[in-house]
């Protein structure tokens, strides 16, 4: 048998400064032209097994890392990464952070002129890329005025002139709107099916590689890797699409780990639930408690964000706003906050005494106790040492008992210590650390932008029900997302945007139903009735079982 | 050479050009002179500057030079000796003790003192609109990728770094915005901690990402020559240097042994040359489509040395044609022979290739922008590949 791509044998990673490894006794061999999915919570070390992959770790995380890995048979113990970069392809999260050149076509050169490959080489590999990846006429675009997924698939590039054996992604899709992650994994299946690139790709959305995967590798908080054939693994991992969750329950075997699969094994749950009532999201109650009409937004350059958008928001109610990368999304919660630029067009939100005001008009204190905005970057919020510093400065800022803050973070993540430092945190604690500072003004509006990006489907999960209960106590919540499930999970009406405006507005079984991008998976394999949660299907299909 | 194929000149060449046309500059103060090399300067910038942002800085280089000659006019009139025959404004003169001599705090000022003092400046704004226009001619970027292979990794090093700048403004922007949705609208000085520890920790981590990314992808791989190579290389470039250091001081202070002028500086440059060849040695990086040195570099870089060699013989054989007649005032002289060497180096202008055209394509991305509707079009105009035979 021939040589795997890559081979660990017992390989434990201990970071430095910890005492518990992230990583133990991890055997694990991927054979050539496989395309390997590494599944696992935020947190249980996916990023280090695939850092162990290309010998970042240990050499450039630091850390001690027992056992030997071999890469095509180098050892990473004499090879840096850098002496590996002939036969591994890295591909990180935000391609932009890992860019060294300016243009599209340096970039992709880059990596052979730091192999030292012959001009003509060069030339005739750059020209092969720009066809793989079908960007050629990009060849001299900055790489800044790129859209996202263009900018993952020119990293993915600029690792391929290299000619690597093994390329490893780290979750390449988590910045991207849906489109722009279709585009990216057609490439990377591309790399495995016509170039016979074996590929590792450690990715969160597990429903968008899935079907493709050869091979799924399943990382436990602990720090254990067990793999396996994608439908053994599934029938236990912690980490499931909801078509697999739904074949789990529906006990079909082999269980489906495609949309496809999934639409041919239901005919039965189809019949059964003929007739059930679907429920339906909470309706309308109350007058709206921010109102916007025609809000334009122009930024500098000529570009128009948000062109003529009007929308009120209900209390009681959780809307999602969706839409391609650049649609306006963020524009439009800004806009509507009153901290962002507002060139036309009113906001009105309403006032402690109940009159209409317009929150661009109030001080930035009283503002946020009208309308909160937890940003895209919910970090750029925090600027203290210590978790608990963090929640007196909330206090202290929105007239709050002392206490408040804290109590609003240990009902959404409980646990986190006091002298934690927020850079610690993981990124579903940091996400309620913020969330809670925000919340401590007891705004009556709540915008969140992108807050699912980076979270693990738990994290997905508790975010989900922190809104619920928002939105229970009559708070208004609007939250811009990419994320489908997590829209079919939470959301009581969903907004699409394009270029700007609103192209769509109503109920989420409406609007995500009928479309092909929107549409969560239950529902595709459930259509036409407009079943959009596993767990919709089970209360529904227990409710018919009893009566 | 027929009219060639769009391409940047070598900016070595540019580079080269330049300097030839500041040493004409600094040869004078003849103002007819000055300003017929800051129009050649400014022309061969409109005719050949490339579209990279840089190419626009010639402007900022020009306001420059004229803040320049503002200044040398204003401090002539405040603190400078003021002689002359001509009386242009009676200003009361401060009686200054006797160790400040050579500074006299205003007094009247007269034509000559001012025609001198702003001739003087002048010649120091076209040098500096001569620097200008190379740093408009010659991407700094492209400039870098020519060093020899032992400075490839500090050169980009300085690429990686001015390509941060912006990144770091962007962050500041996005972390202030954020901390007035915590009601924060603290200005100035106590703004400060809660914007930079954001920013700055922004920054590492970028940076680290950076650092890991270059990595994987090869960068420093090439550093593996034997301790002891590397020890004579830097030894060899160090006493260069030093070497350099004293030949530079020995031909500027008349009074040093000759030994300690041109041939120090000789030796200082070959040693350097030695360190950079044997570190060099070792690395095995090629460069992508490296600009090739052909015909129109070799006539921007001869352009270059005519001017230089124009103004210097000129010096040498009729240096009162150079100067601006001051006592008594006259009309400056028009010298033929330094006239010709400046119309010689504007000649770039018209016999090199043209740069290529401006590669942006912005793609319809920030929502229905008129640029993005214009470009979206099937007619757009697609960045045409440039048809250069490879070089080298």
């Amino acid at each position: 048998m021939s040589e795997p791509a890559v081979l660990l044998e017992s390989v434990s990673v201990v970071p430095a400064g910890a005492d518990r490894p992230v990583l133990r006794d991890v055997d694990l061999a991927v054979e050539e032209g496989e395309l390997a999915l590494v599944v696992g919570r935020t947190g249980s070390g996916k990023s280090t097994l695939l850092g162990a992959m290309c010998g970042r770790v240990p050499h450039f995380t630091g850390g001690t890392l027992h056992g030997r890995v071999l890469v095509r048979g180098r050892d990473t113990r004499q090879h840096r990464p850098r002496d590996l970069a002939d036969v591994v392809g890295v591909v990180g999260q935000d391609p932009l952070a890992g860019f060294v050149t300016d243009t599209v076509e340096e970039e992709l050169a880059y990596g052979m002129e730091q192999l030292g490959l012959p001009s003509a080489t060069m030339r005739k590999r750059v020209e092969e890329t720009l066809d793989v990846l079908g960007i050629p006429e990009l060849r001299h675009v900055p790489l800044r005025e790129l859209s996202g997924g263009q900018q993952q698939r020119v990293a993915i590039g600029s690792v391929l002139t290299a000619h690597p054996r093994l390329v490893l992604l780290d979750e390449p899709t988590s910045a991207l709107d849906p489109t722009g992650a279709e585009e990216v994994l057609a490439t990377v299946t591309r790399l495995v099916h016509d170039l016979g690139v074996t590929v590792v790709v450690a990715e969160h959305r597990v429903e968008r590689v899935l079907h493709h995967a050869d091979r799924v590798v399943h990382v436990s908080p602990g720090g254990e890797v067990r793999a396996g054939l994608p439908a053994d693994v599934m029938e236990w991992s912690d980490i499931a699409p909801p078509v697999v969750e739904l074949g789990r329950w529906a006990g079909w075997r082999p269980l489906p780990l495609s949309v496809r699969d999934a639409r041919r094994a239901a005919g039965d749950l189809r019949d059964r639930l003929d007739g059930a009532p679907v429920p339906t999201g909470r309706g309308a109650a109350g007058a709206p408690v921010l109102r916007a009409r025609d809000v334009v937004v122009r930024h500098p350059g000529d570009v128009v964000a948000v062109a003529g958008v009007d929308v009120d928001l209900l209390p009681g109610q959780v809307a999602a706003v969706m839409g391609r990368n650049g649609s306006g999304k963020s524009s439009l919660l800004w806009a509507l906050q009153g901290s962002g630029a507002l060139t036309a067009g009113r906001v009105e939100v309403l006032d402690s005494e109940g009159r209409s005001v317009r929150p661009a008009d109030l001080s930035p204190a009283r503002r946020r106790s009208r309308v909160g905005l937890v940003p895209q970057t919910a970090t750029d919020l925090l600027y203290l040492d210590t978790v608990g510093g963090e929640c007196a400065q909330a206090d202290a800022e929105s007239d709050a008992p002392g206490g408040t803050c804290a109590a609003l973070l240990e009902r959404f993540a409980p646990g986190i210590p006091d002298g934690r430092h927020p850079r610690d945190l993981s990124e579903g604690q940091k996400l309620s650390l913020v969330l809670a500072v925000q919340l401590t003004a007891d705004p009556p509006v709540l915008l969140l932008d992108e807050p699912t990006r980076g979270l693990d489907p738990g994290a997905k999960a508790a975010l989900a029900d922190t809104l619920h209960d928002l939105a229970g106590r009559g708070r208004s919540v609007l939250v811009s997302t990419h994320d489908v499930e997590f829209v079919a999970e939470c959301a009581d009406r969903v907004l699409v945007m394009a270029t700007g405006e609103v192209v769509a507005d109503g109920p989420t079984a409406d609007v995500v139903v009928s479309s092909p991008a929107f549409a969560p998976q239950v529902s595709k394999v459930l259509t036409p009735a407009p079943w959009l949660t596993v767990g919709a299907v089970r209360d529904a299909a227990s409710r018919a079982g009893a009566s | 050479m027929s009219r060639a194929l769009p391409r940047s000149v070598h900016p070595a060449a540019w580079w080269a050009w330049a300097l030839g046309l500041a040493v004409a500059v600094s040869t004078t103060t003849n103002p007819l002179v000055l300003l017929l090399a800051l129009a050649v300067a400014a022309l061969v910038v409109a005719a050949r500057r490339g579209s990279s942002p840089w190419a626009r800085a010639f402007r900022l280089y020009l306001w420059l030079g004229l803040a320049i000659v503002v200044l040398r006019v204003v401090l002539h009139v405040v603190v400078g000796l003021k002689v002359g025959t001509v009386r242009v404004l009676p200003l009361p003169e401060a009686t200054l003790p006797s160790w400040a001599a050579g500074i006299q705090l205003g007094g009247d000022v007269y034509l000559e003192g001012l025609l001198g003092a702003a001739t003087l400046g002048l010649r120091l704004a076209v040098i500096i609109a001569c620097i200008g226009a190379a740093n408009a001619l010659a991407n700094p970027k492209r400039l870098l990728r020519t060093l020899p292979g032992a400075l490839h990794e500090v050169g980009a090093a300085v690429v990686v770094s001015v390509s941060v700048a912006p990144q770091l403004a962007e962050s500041v922007v996005r972390v202030r915005r954020a901390r007035r949705l915590r009601g924060d609208d603290r200005r100035g000085i106590r703004a400060v901690p809660a914007v930079a520890l954001p920013v700055l920790e922004d920054t590492l981590e970028r940076s680290l990402v950076l650092a890991a990314a270059m990595d994987s992808r090869g960068y420093g791989r090439s550093g593996t020559a034997p301790a002891t190579t590397r020890l004579v290389s830097g030894l060899l470039t160090l006493g260069g240097l030093l070497a350099c250091a004293v030949g530079l001081y020995g031909i500027l202070d008349a009074t040093t042994p000759a030994l300690m002028g041109t041939p120090a500086l000789v030796a200082g440059l070959a040693l350097c040359g030695g360190g950079l060849w044997l570190g060099g040695r070792h690395v095995t990086r090629t460069t992508y489509r490296p600009d090739p040195w052909r015909g129109p570099e070799w006539l921007t870089l001869a352009c270059g040395a005519a001017a230089a060699a124009a103004g210097t013989v000129v010096l040498r054989t009729d240096p009162d044609a150079l100067s601006m007649p001051l006592s008594p005032l006259a009309v400056p002289d028009l010298p033929l022979l330094a006239v010709a060497g400046l119309l010689v180096a504007a000649l770039p202008a018209f016999l090199t290739p043209e740069p290529p055209a401006a590669p942006s394509r912005r793609p319809a991305r920030g929502a229905g922008t008129a640029r993005a509707a214009r470009e979206a079009r099937p007619s757009a105009p697609a960045p045409t590949p440039r048809k250069e035979t490879a070089g080298v």
